[in-house]
C-alpha cells in the first residue's frame, strides 16, 4: 500500500542564503496520507530546517495552502495517492516569502479589512434572534464556508499584475456581508469595493474557482455583486 | 538582547472563541492585546463542527433547567452545579447575542436559530433526547469564531499574530505581563498589563491519536503549573467516540443526532445494550466505552479495532444540508460515500475537561480555598471551572467558551480602573531568553520527533479510554526517561525567522510536564468517574472522590490537594440512560 514518492520542494532559508533552492527529498507514504504528512515525516526524519504552516491538518483552518503539482491546494486535504511520484511544491504565489513554505499574508488579510468584514447593524436588537428565512440564509451559505486560506487571491492573475486588487478571498467576504439580510451597511461596502482595485477588475478567469479547497464558486458571487452595484448605481471605478 | 515593550490594559492569550469573546468584551473599558500562535482565525475552535447548546425551544419545548440537569449527570456529577447553572441559563442571552453579532445559524423553516439533537441532550431530566444544539450546518465553530473575530476587529481590538508565548510572568501573587517571542523574525516581546486573561485552549496532542490540532500543546497551563500554580481535574480527559479511523478527524455527534447508529461487525446496533433510553445519543464517555468494549469483546469490524457509523438510511438531502463537511472528510480522506457505505469510526482524544482552576467569574485560583492570583484570568478549554466535571456533554464547549470568555472579561475589566500595571523583570526576561538560546543550541543525540511521538504512544496505550495502576506506573517511569531524552535533543534549524522547529522543541518540553500531570492525577483517582474509567476501580466512589483534584508541583514530585464538588440541587444517582 505504500510506496516512495520524491518531494521536490522549493526552498528559501534567508538567514543561510538570500537566494531559492529547490531539494529533492524521497519519503515513504501510504495511500491514506497526505502532502502534509510528507512534509511533516521530512521535517521530523530528514531536514528538521523544513519550514511551513499546519494546523488542523483536516481542511478547516487554512494553515497549509501551497502550491502543489501547480495549483493552490491544502497540503492537509491533499492525498499522495492522486499526484504523480514526483511532487512539486513551493509556496503559495504573489506573496513575500518569509521561509520556504510560508507566505507573509498581512497583505491579503488587509484586503478583507476593506471591505468592512463583519456584520454591521446599529438598530436596536430584537430580543430574540433576527428572523432570518432558510431561503435568505442559503445565499450566504457557500460564502461563510470560505477558510481564508489565500489560495484563490494568489491565484488570480489580475492580483499578480495589480497588487491593490481586493481580489477574490475579500469579495467573497464583501458578498457575505451584503447579501446577509440582517446587515445595514449595504452602500458603504458597495463604496468599498467599487473602486479602481475593486469589483471591476474581476475578468471571470475562474482561477480562484479551480483552487478553492471549499469549492466555492467564488467567481458567481462577484458576478452577483457587480449586478449589485449595477443595480445600486455604484458603477465607478473603470467606466 | 533587544525588547520589544508594549502595555495593553489587557492582554488575552488565544485567539479562539473564548478569546475573541473576551476582548470583545474587554475593549469597551481599556486597550487589549491579543496573541496568538497562529493567524486568528486558524484557532482550533474553527474545528467545532456539531453545535452550541441552549435551551431557546424553537423546536421543541426545552428549559435551561433540564439543561442544567443533563450538564450535572453528564459531568457525572463532578462538575460544580452552580457554575452550570450560570452557564445553562446564560446559554439562552449568550446565543441570541451571538445570533446579533452575525453568527449565520441554520435556520427553522420559520426562521428563526435550528436546533438539532446531540448526546446526552434530554428533556424532563432524562426521559427522551431534545433538540437543543444550534448549529451553523456542521461547521458551527468555524460560524461563531468569524464572528467574533470579525466583531474583534469592528471595535478595534489588537492583534498580534503568529506570536508565541514563552511565559506567563507571576509575582508577588499577581500576574505581570507575558514574554513572548514574534515567530516570523524570533524577536522578543515583552507585554506588561493590568490583567491578563488565558485563552490558549486544549492539548489533545499529547495523545497520539487526536482531533485535536497541531497547535493544541498546552504550553500555558504547563508554564502556570512549574510556577507552582495549581491545575485542577487533570485526570479526565475525553475521547470523543466517532474519530474517523487511522486518522481521529472528527466525525461530529450531530451525526448520529441526524439519525446515524454505531453497529458492530454482527451488524447489531449495540448501544441499545449499553444505554437503553438514548442509545446512540449517550454521553460521550459511555459510547467511547461500549465502542472500545465491543472491539476488545471481538465484535469490531471483521475482527478488527474499530466500528461503523451507518449513515446510509439518512435522508441524502439532509446530509447535504446539516453535515456537508463531514461527507466531504470521508470522501477526502476514506475515500466513502456515507450515503452509500458506513464510515469507519475508533475514539479519538478530543476534549480536556481538567485544566487551570478558576472562580464562575474565570479569576485564576491558586489553592484549594479560593485564593485567587490577582489579574490573571483563564477561560475555556484550558480553563477549569469546573463545568464539564469529569464528562463534557456535546455543546457545551462552545458555550462554556463564550459564557465563561465574556464573563472572565467582564471581571479583568471591572478591576483595571484600580488594578496597578504589570512589570516584568530584567532578570526574568534574560532568563527566558537564555533558556530559548539553549534549546536553540541542543546538539544531542534524539529528535523531537521521535521523543514526541513516543510521548503520544505511551499516552495513548497507558492512559486513554481504560486506565489501572500498573499500566500508570509503568507510564510515569517512561514519562520520567523521556525527559531525561528531551535533555539531550537535537536542533536542526538555528535560524531566528520563523524557526518551527525551536518552537515544537519548547512544545514537547510542555508536553512532557503536562502529560506527567494527566497521568498522575490519572493514577491517584480510584475509582471510575465519567471519562476516567480505572479498571482496577470499576466503580464511581462518591464517599471517597466526590471532590476535585489540585495537582501542584513539589519540590519532591506532585503533590495533591482536593476541594468539594459544589452540589445545589441534584444529588448524586446512579447514571443511566
Amino acid at each position: 500500500m505504500s510506496k516512495y514518492y520524491t518531494f521536490k520542494i522549493k526552498r528559501y532559508l534567508p538567514d543561510e542564503n538570500p537566494s531559492t533552492r529547490w531539494d529533492e527529498f524521497r519519503v515513504k507514504l501510504n495511500s491514506m496520507e497526505r502532502v502534509l504528512d510528507g512534509l511533516v515525516k521530512i521535517k521530523e526524519t530528514m531536514d528538521g530546517t523544513l519550514t511551513f504552516r499546519k494546523s488542523c491538518a483536516h481542511g478547516v483552518c487554512g494553515s497549509c495552502a501551497m502550491k502543489i503539482n501547480g495549483q493552490n491546494r491544502l497540503a492537509c486535504q491533499t492525498l499522495v495517492k492522486d499526484l504523480p511520484e514526483t511532487i512539486e511544491i513551493e509556496p503559495l504565489p504573489a506573496l513575500p516569502v518569509i521561509k520556504d513554505l510560508v507566505v507573509d499574508m498581512t497583505m491579503f488579510f488587509h484586503k478583507n479589512d476593506k471591505v468592512l468584514p463583519y456584520l454591521i447593524n446599529d438598530e436596536p436588537p430584537p430580543e430574540r434572534e433576527r428572523i432570518q428565512s432558510p431561503e435568505d440564509q442559503h445565499k450566504i451559505l457557500e460564502s461563510i464556508t470560505c477558510i481564508m486560506c489565500g489560495s484563490c487571491t494568489t491565484s488570480c492573475p489580475v492580483f499578480w499584475a495589480d497588487k491593490e486588487y481586493l481580489g477574490p478571498s475579500a469579495l467573497l467576504k464583501a458578498y457575505r456581508f451584503l447579501f446577509d439580510t440582517r446587515d445595514r451597511a449595504t452602500e458603504q461596502r458597495l463604496e468599498a469595493i467599487t473602486g479602481e482595485h475593486g469589483v471591476w477588475r474581476c475578468h471571470s478567469i475562474f482561477n480562484c474557482v479551480e483552487v478553492c479547497p471549499k469549492e466555492i464558486d467564488i467567481t458567481k458571487h462577484i458576478l452577483k455583486l457587480k449586478r449589485l452595484a449595477v443595480k445600486k448605481g455604484f458603477t465607478g471605478g473603470e467606466k | 538582547m533587544e525588547i520589544n515593550k508594549h502595555y495593553f490594559d489587557t492582554v488575552i492569550i488565544g485567539s479562539g472563541l473564548a478569546g475573541c469573546r473576551a476582548a470583545i468584551e474587554c475593549i469597551n473599558h481599556g486597550t487589549v492585546g491579543v496573541l496568538s500562535k497562529l493567524y486568528p482565525t486558524r484557532s482550533h475552535s474553527t474545528a467545532a463542527q456539531g453545535g452550541i447548546g441552549a435551551a431557546l425551544g424553537n423546536e421543541e419545548e426545552d428549559s435551561p433547567e433540564w439543561h442544567t440537569y443533563d450538564t450535572v449527570k453528564g459531568s457525572d456529577f463532578l462538575g460544580d452545579q452552580d457554575a452550570i447553572e450560570i452557564m445553562c441559563y446564560d446559554a439562552i442571552p449568550t446565543i441570541i447575542e451571538l445570533e446579533h453579532m452575525g453568527v449565520p445559524f441554520s435556520r427553522t423553516p420559520e426562521g428563526k436559530i435550528a436546533q438539532r439533537r446531540f448526546g446526552g441532550h434530554t428533556r424532563e431530566f432524562g426521559k427522551a433526547p431534545v433538540r437543543r444544539a444550534c448549529y451553523s450546518a456542521d461547521r458551527t465553530g468555524h460560524a461563531v469564531l468569524f464572528a467574533l473575530y470579525e466583531q474583534c476587529q469592528l471595535k478595534g481590538v489588537r492583534f498580534f499574530q503568529e506570536f508565541q508565548v514563552l511565559d506567563i510572568v507571576v509575582e508577588n501573587n499577581a500576574v505581570q505581563g507575558i514574554i513572548a517571542v514574534n515567530i516570523k523574525d524570533g524577536s522578543l516581546h515583552v507585554f506588561e498589563s493590568k490583567a491578563v486573561i488565558i485563552a490558549s485552549g486544549g492539548y489533545g496532542k499529547v495523545f497520539k491519536v487526536t482531533s485535536n490540532a497541531y497547535a493544541s500543546t498546552g504550553e500555558c497551563l504547563s508554564m502556570l503549573f512549574r510556577q507552582g500554580l495549581p491545575l485542577e481535574d487533570m485526570e479526565f480527559f475525553q475521547f470523543h467516540p466517532t474519530g474517523l479511523y487511522g486518522l481521529g478527524i472528527l466525525i461530529t455527534e450531530g451525526a448520529r443526532g441526524e439519525g446515524g447508529i454505531l453497529i458492530n461487525g454482527k451488524g447489531e446496533r449495540f448501544m441499545e445494550r449499553y444505554a437503553p433510553t438514548i442509545k446512540d445519543l449517550a454521553p460521550r464517555d459511555m459510547v467511547s466505552r461500549a465502542i472500545l468494549t465491543e472491539i476488545r469483546e471481538g465484535r469490531g469490524i471483521d475482527g478488527k479495532d474499530y466500528v461503523y457509523l451507518d449513515l446510509r438510511h439518512v435522508d441524502r438531502k439532509i446530509l447535504e444540508e446539516r453535515l456537508p463537511e463531514i461527507t466531504t472528510f470521508c470522501k477526502i480522506y476514506m475515500g466513502i460515500d456515507p450515503s452509500e457505505a458506513p464510515i469507519p469510526v475508533v475514539p479519538t482524544a478530543h476534549y480536556a475537561m481538567g485544566g487551570i482552576p478558576t472562580d464562575n467569574d474565570g479569576r485564576v485560583l491558586r489553592d484549594i480555598d479560593g485564593s485567587v492570583v490577582e489579574g490573571l484570568y483563564a477561560a475555556g478549554e484550558c480553563a477549569c471551572v469546573s463545568v464539564h466535571g469529569a464528562n463534557r456533554l456535546g455543546c457545551n464547549s462552545l458555550l462554556d467558551t463564550v459564557v465563561f470568555g465574556r464573563r472572565a472579561g467582564k471581571a479583568a475589566s471591572s478591576t483595571l480602573k484600580t488594578a496597578t500595571k504589570g512589570k516584568v523583570k530584567k532578570e526574568r526576561i534574560s532568563l527566558i531568553a537564555d533558556c530559548v538560546d539553549m534549546i536553540r543550541r541542543s546538539n544531542g543525540r534524539e529528535t523531537v520527533a521521535s521523543v514526541r511521538r513516543d510521548l503520544q504512544t505511551a499516552m495513548m496505550d497507558k492512559c486513554s479510554v481504560f486506565r489501572k495502576e500498573e499500566e500508570l506506573k509503568v507510564l510515569l517511569d517512561e514519562l520520567q526517561a523521556l525527559k531525561e531524552r528531551y535533555k539531550d535533543i537535537s536542533i536542526a534549524d538555528k535560524s531566528n525567522t520563523f524557526n518551527t522547529d525551536l518552537l515544537e522543541a519548547i512544545e514537547l518540553g510542555h508536553m512532557l510536564t503536562l502529560s506527567e500531570v494527566i497521568a498522575s492525577c490519572a493514577l491517584q483517582r480510584t475509582e471510575s468517574r465519567g471519562a476516567h474509567c480505572r479498571e482496577d476501580y470499576p466503580k464511581r466512589d462518591d464517599e471517597n472522590w466526590l471532590k476535585h483534584t489540585f495537582a501542584f508541583q513539589g519540590d519532591k514530585g506532585i503533590t495533591f490537594k482536593y476541594k468539594p464538588v459544589k452540589l445545589t440541587r441534584f444529588k448524586p444517582e446512579e447514571r443511566k440512560y
